[in-house]
C-alpha cells in the first residue's frame, strides 16, 4: 500500500523563554508511517505528545529535527523543511486537519464556514453550498442553523461544523484531533461512518481518540506514545 | 516554491537620528497572500510599511516590485510619476484614519469614482454604477452615494476608504491598522469584509497591526518586529501557536481573550 | 509721451516677458511665472494683460481693447487710451482691422486670423484653485498630469445638479496635456479656442503667471462621454441685430422687468446692423 505520510527521527521541544528558558522535550525521534486507506490512532497517556505530534505533522508546530514526508502531487514533500508557501500548498490540496475546537470567525454563517473550503478549490458557489448543506444535515445540524454564525452554537454543534469543514474537501491525508469528543452516541456513529467512507476513498488518517468504542471502530492500528520517548 | 514574489525588501535599514527604525529587514510577499507585520509601538512596523510602499526612502537596502508584465522595478528609484501612477492603479493604501485618504467634501460616489476617473474613465453613468457596485460590496447603503463623508460613522468611513482603494482592482494593498480605533462590533464587520474581498479578488496585502487576533484572522504569514528587526516569521498559525523567539512568546502570551 | 519708453515698460522688462511668452508658447497651457511689474492701475484691472500687450506691441500694430465684449466700457477705453499715449499705436474697434486684441472675459464673435494675437486678462490662472488650496500640490498635479480632482468636481456637479454647472472659466485640456483656466470667458466661448488660427496669450498680473496657446492647438472642454460639453447661451436673438449665434448680454431696460438681449460683442453687432440686419428691439418679458 502507498505510504502517504511518514516521519523519520522527528523531534520537537519547547523553550519557554518566559520561564527563564525552561526546555520541555516532547517528541524524541518519532518514526511513524501511514498508508493510504489506513487509520492510525495515536495512543498513550496525557503528556505523551499526541497533540504535539499531530500539530507537527500539520506543520503547525515546527520540528527541531527529523523529517515529515507527505505524498503531495505524486512526490514526497518534507513538511519539516518546507518553506511556508509549500506548506500552505500541501495543506490546501493534500493534508487536512480537524482540530478539537472550531475557531470561530465572526459573522460567517455555518453554511459558509463549510462551503468556503470548496469555494477555494474552485467549486461554484451553488454547488459548494449544496454539498455543505448536505454534509451539515448528515451531521445533524438542522437547516435552521445553517444561516447562523456558529459562535452561539453549543460545543457539540460547533464541533460538528468543524468536522464538516474538515471532511468536505476530501483531502488524501486527514489528521483528526478528538473528532468525537463533544458528541452524543448518534453523532459519534455518523463520524465513524464518515471516517470509514474516507478510508474507502483511500484517505490516510491519523487520529487522536480517547473514546475506546470509537477508537476500536476506526483504528487499523495503534501508535503507542509515551512521554519523552519515541514509540516502539 | 519557485513562483516569483510580488514585492521584496532586502537589507532595509533606516535611522531617525539616533533611533534605529529598521535594521537588516528582509521581506517577501507573493501574489494573493496576506502578510501581517505585528509588533508593539516603536517596533518599526509602520516605518517598514512606508518604506515598502515607497513613501519613505530607506538608508540602505532595496525594495523590488514586479509589475503585471513581470518586470522588476526598484521602488525607490522609480520616477515620481511612475510611482504615483502605481499608487493610483495597481497598488492601494488603506490608512488607519480613513479621513487621510478620503475627500471629505466630495460625495461618497465621487470618492469611489475618483481613481477610475484618474485612470481615464469618461462615462458618468459607468462611473456611477461602479461606485454603486462598490458601495454595495462594502455594505454602504446605495442611497448614501451622494452624501458627504462628513455624515458617515467611523466604520462607514473605513469601508468607504476600502471601496475607494479597491475600485481599480489593485494587486497589492498596504493596510495600516485598518481596524484601529473602531468599536469591536464594527471591527468584526470590517475584518469579515476585508477577509472576503481580499480572498475573492486575490489581492496581496501587507497588513500592519498590533492586534494579534486580527493577524490570526486575516493573514497567511506573519512577521514579528521588535525594535526595527524582524525577530520571527512564518505561517500565522506556526508563529502564534509555536512561538520560538522570546519576544514572540511574550506577545502571544499577553493577548487577552474574551 | 515724454519720460516713458515705448508702450510704458522698459526694454529689459519686455525682454523678460517675451522670454516667458516663448516658454509659454513652447508648453501650451503650462503656467510660467514672471516678474510682474507695478503698473499704473491696481491689480484686478488687467495689469497682466497690459504687460503682455506692452511686450508684444510694435509701432505698426493696430490695437483693439474690449471688456466683456464691449469697446466702450470704462476699462476698455482707459486701456486703449493708455497704449495710444505710451506707444502711439493705431487703435480700432473693428475686430477685422486689429493685429493685437486685448480682452477681458470674452472672445470676439468674428473668427480670428493667423496674423492676429489675442491677449486675455486673467484674474486666477490656476484652474484647480477652488478645489485644492495648496500651490505645492497643484504644481505637482500639473507636473504629473494628475487631474482626477477636476473630474471629481464635474462628477459632483452632475450628481448634484444633473449637469455640469460651470458657466464661465470652464476648465479645458490644452494639447491633451495641461489643464488650463481659459480666464472668465463664458463657456459659450470655449469652442472658439479650439484650433484657433490666432496666437492666444494669457497674462495674470496679480498672480504673476503667463500662459499661452499656440495657433492651431487642440483645446478641449472637460466633460463626460454621456454628458458632453454644451455651450450655453440665452435663447433669444439679439434685440438690435437679430443674431442667433452670438453671446448675448441681458440688459434691464426699466423698472417693470423689461429686458433686452443684445450682442455682448459690440463690434459684431454694429457690423451686422451696418450690413442691414435688424432685431426686434423689443423688451422681452
Amino acid at each position: 500500500m502507498t505510504v502517504m505520510l511518514s516521519t523519520r527521527g522527528l523531534s520537537k521541544s519547547f523553550v519557554l523563554h518566559l520561564r527563564d528558558g525552561l526546555r520541555m522535550n516532547v517528541l524524541d525521534g518519532v518514526d511513524l508511517a501511514v498508508a493510504a486507506g489506513e487509520c492510525v490512532v495515536l495512543s498513550g497517556p496525557s503528556g505523551a505528545g499526541k497533540s504535539t505530534l499531530m500539530r507537527s505533522l500539520y506543520g503547525n508546530y515546527r520540528a527541531d529535527s527529523g523529517a515529515i514526508w507527505v505524498r503531495h502531487d505524486g512526490a514526497m514533500v518534507d513538511i519539516a523543511a518546507a518553506d511556508p508557501r509549500s506548506i500552505l500548498a500541501v495543506r490546501h490540496k493534500t493534508l487536512g486537519y480537524v482540530s478539537q475546537f472550531l475557531r470561530v470567525v465572526p459573522r460567517v454563517p455555518a453554511l459558509d464556514v463549510v462551503a468556503e473550503v470548496l469555494l477555494t478549490r474552485g467549486v461554484g458557489p451553488d454547488a459548494a453550498r449544496e454539498r455543505a448543506r448536505s454534509l451539515l444535515m448528515t451531521l445533524n445540524i438542522p437547516a435552521r442553523l445553517h444561516a447562523i454564525p456558529p459562535a452561539t452554537f453549543s460545543g457539540g454543534e460547533q464541533q460538528r461544523v468543524n468536522l464538516a469543514r474538515g471532511f468536505i474537501a476530501e483531502h488524501p491525508i486527514l489528521l483528526l484531533d478528538e473528532p468525537t469528543a463533544s458528541l452524543d452516541a448518534d453523532n459519534r456513529a455518523v463520524v465513524i461512518e464518515m471516517v470509514r467512507a474516507a478510508k474507502t476513498r483511500g484517505t490516510a488518517i491519523v487520529a487522536i481518540c480517547h473514546d475506546a468504542d470509537v477508537r476500536d471502530a476506526i483504528a487499523d492500528r495503534l501508535f503507542a506514545m509515551s512521554p519523552y520517548q519515541d514509540a516502539a | 516554491m519557485n513562483d516569483p514574489t510580488l514585492l521584496s525588501g532586502r537589507g532595509l535599514g533606516l535611522r531617525f537620528g539616533g533611533i534605529t527604525a529598521l535594521a537588516e529587514v528582509d521581506v517577501d510577499l507573493w501574489p494573493g497572500e496576506i502578510l501581517a507585520i505585528v509588533g508593539e509601538s516603536g517596533s518599526g512596523k509602520t516605518t517598514l510599511l512606508n518604506v515598502l510602499s515607497g513613501r519613505i526612502v530607506p538608508d540602505s537596502g532595496v525594495v523590488w516590485y514586479r509589475d503585471p508584465a513581470g518586470q522588476l522595478h526598484d521602488v525607490h528609484v522609480m520616477p515620481a510619476p511612475a510611482l504615483r501612477t502605481l499608487h493610483r492603479s495597481d497598488w492601494g493604501f488603506v490608512h488607519q484614519d480613513p479621513r487621510q485618504n478620503l475627500r471629505m467634501s466630495v460625495s461618497a460616489g465621487g470618492n469611489v469614482g475618483e481613481r477610475l476617473m484618474a485612470q481615464g474613465a469618461r462615462h458618468y453613468g459607468d462611473i456611477r454604477s461602479a461606485a454603486l457596485d462598490w458601495l454595495a460590496q462594502v455594505e454602504i447603503d446605495a442611497d448614501r452615494i451622494d452624501d458627504l463623508p462628513r455624515t458617515f460613522s467611523g466604520g462607514m468611513l473605513q469601508r468607504l476608504q476600502i471601496a475607494r482603494t479597491l475600485v481599480t482592482h489593485p494587486r497589492l494593498v498596504f493596510m495600516d491598522e485598518p481596524t484601529g480605533g473602531l468599536d469591536v462590533s464594527v471591527q468584526a464587520r470590517l475584518l469579515d469584509l476585508i477577509r472576503s474581498l481580499v480572498t475573492r479578488l486575490g489581492i496581496a496585502v501587507v497588513l500592519v497591526t498590533h492586534d494579534i487576533a486580527v493577524a490570526r484572522l486575516l493573514a497567511h504569514r506573519i512577521a514579528v518586529m521588535q525594535r526595527g528587526r524582524i525577530v520571527e516569521t512564518g505561517l500565522t498559525d506556526q508563529v502564534l501557536d509555536d512561538p520560538r523567539h522570546p519576544y514572540t512568546q511574550l506577545l502571544v502570551s499577553s493577548v487577552l481573550s474574551a | 509721451m515724454k519720460g516713458y519708453n515705448f508702450a510704458y515698460l522698459d526694454e529689459q522688462t519686455k525682454r523678460m516677458i517675451r522670454r516667458g511668452l516663448l516658454k509659454a508658447v513652447a508648453i501650451p497651457g503650462h503656467q510660467v511665472p514672471f516678474g510682474s511689474r507695478e503698473m499704473p492701475l491696481p491689480y484686478g484691472w488687467g495689469t497682466g494683460g497690459i504687460q503682455v500687450t506692452a511686450s508684444i506691441l510694435g509701432a505698426s500694430d493696430v490695437l483693439k481693447v474690449i471688456d466683456q465684449g464691449a469697446d466702450d466700457t470704462t476699462n476698455a477705453v482707459s486701456i486703449r487710451r493708455f497704449f495710444a499715449r505710451t506707444a502711439g499705436v493705431a487703435t480700432t474697434t473693428a475686430t477685422a482691422e486689429a493685429t493685437v486684441i486685448q480682452t477681458r472675459h470674452r472672445i470676439p464673435e468674428k473668427q480670428l486670423r493667423e496674423d492676429q494675437i489675442i491677449v486675455y486678462q486673467v484674474p486666477q490662472p490656476e484652474p484647480l484653485f477652488r478645489l485644492e488650496p495648496s500651490r505645492i500640490e497643484t504644481k505637482r498635479m500639473h507636473g504629473l498630469a494628475d487631474y482626477g480632482l477636476m473630474h471629481v468636481k464635474l462628477y459632483e456637479d452632475i450628481a448634484r445638479f444633473g449637469q455640469i454647472s460651470i458657466s464661465y472659466d470652464y476648465p479645458v485640456m490644452v494639447n491633451e496635456r495641461y489643464l488650463m483656466s481659459p480666464s472668465p470667458i463664458p463657456a459659450f466661448d470655449n469652442p472658439k479656442m479650439d484650433m484657433m488660427p490666432a496666437l492666444q496669450l494669457f497674462g495674470a498680473g496679480r498672480e504673476k503667471r503667463i500662459y499661452a496657446i499656440p495657433p492651431w492647438t487642440r483645446v478641449r472642454s472637460l466633460d463626460f462621454d454621456d454628458h458632453p460639453f454644451r455651450p450655453i447661451n440665452a435663447a433669444h436673438p439679439c434685440g438690435l441685430c437679430g443674431a442667433t449665434d452670438a453671446y448675448l448680454d441681458e440688459i434691464v431696460t426699466d423698472n417693470h422687468g423689461g429686458r433686452l438681449f443684445v450682442c455682448s460683442d459690440t463690434d459684431h453687432c454694429a457690423e451686422r446692423r451696418a450690413a442691414g440686419h435688424a432685431g426686434l428691439q423689443e423688451a422681452a418679458e
